[in-house]
């Protein structure tokens, strides 16, 4: 790092929900440096009130994600190189979500929605009766296994303007989730996700604008997993009615 | 804020609106086009059951169309909830659909 001259000009949002401001750091640059060393060189070398998450450091737990230059971003992940802008870099706490403090999301309304859009097991039979076979090839499976390496990063849910605007729409993440237990043949009752995702807070807000499948690190795709909800929602409108 | 009622509401809407839209353009062509003046127009339309159905099914549909649009508009900007929202909806399509139907009824009642 010594014989490194070069620096960052690093902006890091210091506050709580009450208020808070930019603070400006000056990091030295290094090769392969994500977001994450960047941040936790501050807290270790500048500041050690810093406050930020993580935990594994390679893309599975989806604790560090932030806001970088104004996008978010897992920040794990994320190269320095990709995202600089100039030698510089804002690092904020996630859009959509209440700050704890720094650069720690309060992750709360999104595990409740995760909850409130029924992306909770609930098994169809008892342990006491054979395990259910499921084929890798049924349709279904194939659908839902489109999602099942969402790491809960809360990406999307930054990314997407209608949570934005409706902070009662339980986003992204959450209806790709009910649309995973929806494909899923292990599921019985699919009336009961179809009701807890049609709500005012449900699938039928989406804009469609696509920020959550643009910005998902994992590249998922929740934008056209809103898109299947809406069609089984509107097709089980006329069904139920006849 | 749009429940499962209203999100069919606003596309089966759509759906009625769309011929419509096309049909009303295409006698706005036509009606430029052949020079037709205010009387001839009139001379038409009054007393035709057809047109009253064309343009009151159209009126309808833009009415509610638009009260559920614009209230998710108002709900996103503004943050209006609840029973403020509940009346700005039905305020707006009730205003739109007199509006409409007096329009409909000027052209097409004798």
């Amino acid at each position: 790092m010594s014989e490194n001259t070069k620096t960052l000009e690093v902006s890091v949002w210091r506050g709580t929900q009450e208020g808070g401001a930019f603070e400006t750091f000056s990091v030295p640059a290094q090769e392969s440096q994500t977001v994450l060393d960047v941040v936790s060189w501050i807290q270790q070398s500048a500041d050690p009130t810093l406050t930020y998450r993580y935990a594994c450091r390679v893309g599975m737990c989806g604790s560090c994600a932030m806001m970088v230059n104004g996008q978010p971003r897992w920040t794990c992940r994320t190269h320095v190189s990709r995202v600089l802008d100039g030698n510089r870099l804002e690092i904020a706490p996630l859009r959509n979500l209440p700050v704890i403090k720094d650069l720690a999301a309060d992750m709360d309304p999104f595990f409740d929605k995760w909850i409130k859009a029924g992306g909770v097991h609930r098994p169809s039979r008892t342990r006491h009766e054979p395990i259910q076979e499921v084929s890798p090839e049924e349709p279904g499976r194939v659908e839902a296994n489109k999602a099942i390496e969402c790491i809960n990063c809360s990406v999307c849910y930054a990314a997407c303007d209608t949570v934005a605007g409706n902070e009662d729409y339980l986003g992204p993440a959450a209806l790709q989730r009910a649309w995973t237990l929806y494909n899923d043949e292990k599921v019985q009752d699919r009336g009961a996700i179809l009701d807890a995702v049609s709500g005012s807070d449900g699938c039928l807000n989406c804009h469609t604008q696509g920020s959550c499948t643009r910005y998902c690190p994992n590249e998922l795709d929740p934008l056209s997993a809103i898109a299947g909800l809406k069609r089984a929602v509107a097709t089980s409108f006329f069904r139920r009615r006849a | 804020m749009l429940d499962l009622r209203l999100y069919m509401a606003q596309r089966l809407s759509a759906m009625v609106m769309a011929p419509l839209v096309l049909g009303h353009i295409a006698v706005m062509v036509y009606a430029i086009q052949g020079g037709l003046s205010t009387a001839e127009i009139l001379g038409r339309t009054q007393g035709s059951i057809p047109w009253l159905l064309f343009y009151g099914t159209f009126v309808l549909a833009v009415s509610v169309h638009a009260a559920i649009g614009l209230r998710v508009i108002v709900h996103e900007t503004t943050g209006l909830r609840g029973r403020g929202l509940r009346i700005f909806t039905w305020g707006t399509g009730i205003v739109l659909l007199m509006m409409g139907a007096r329009a409909v009824a000027a052209v097409t009642m004798l």
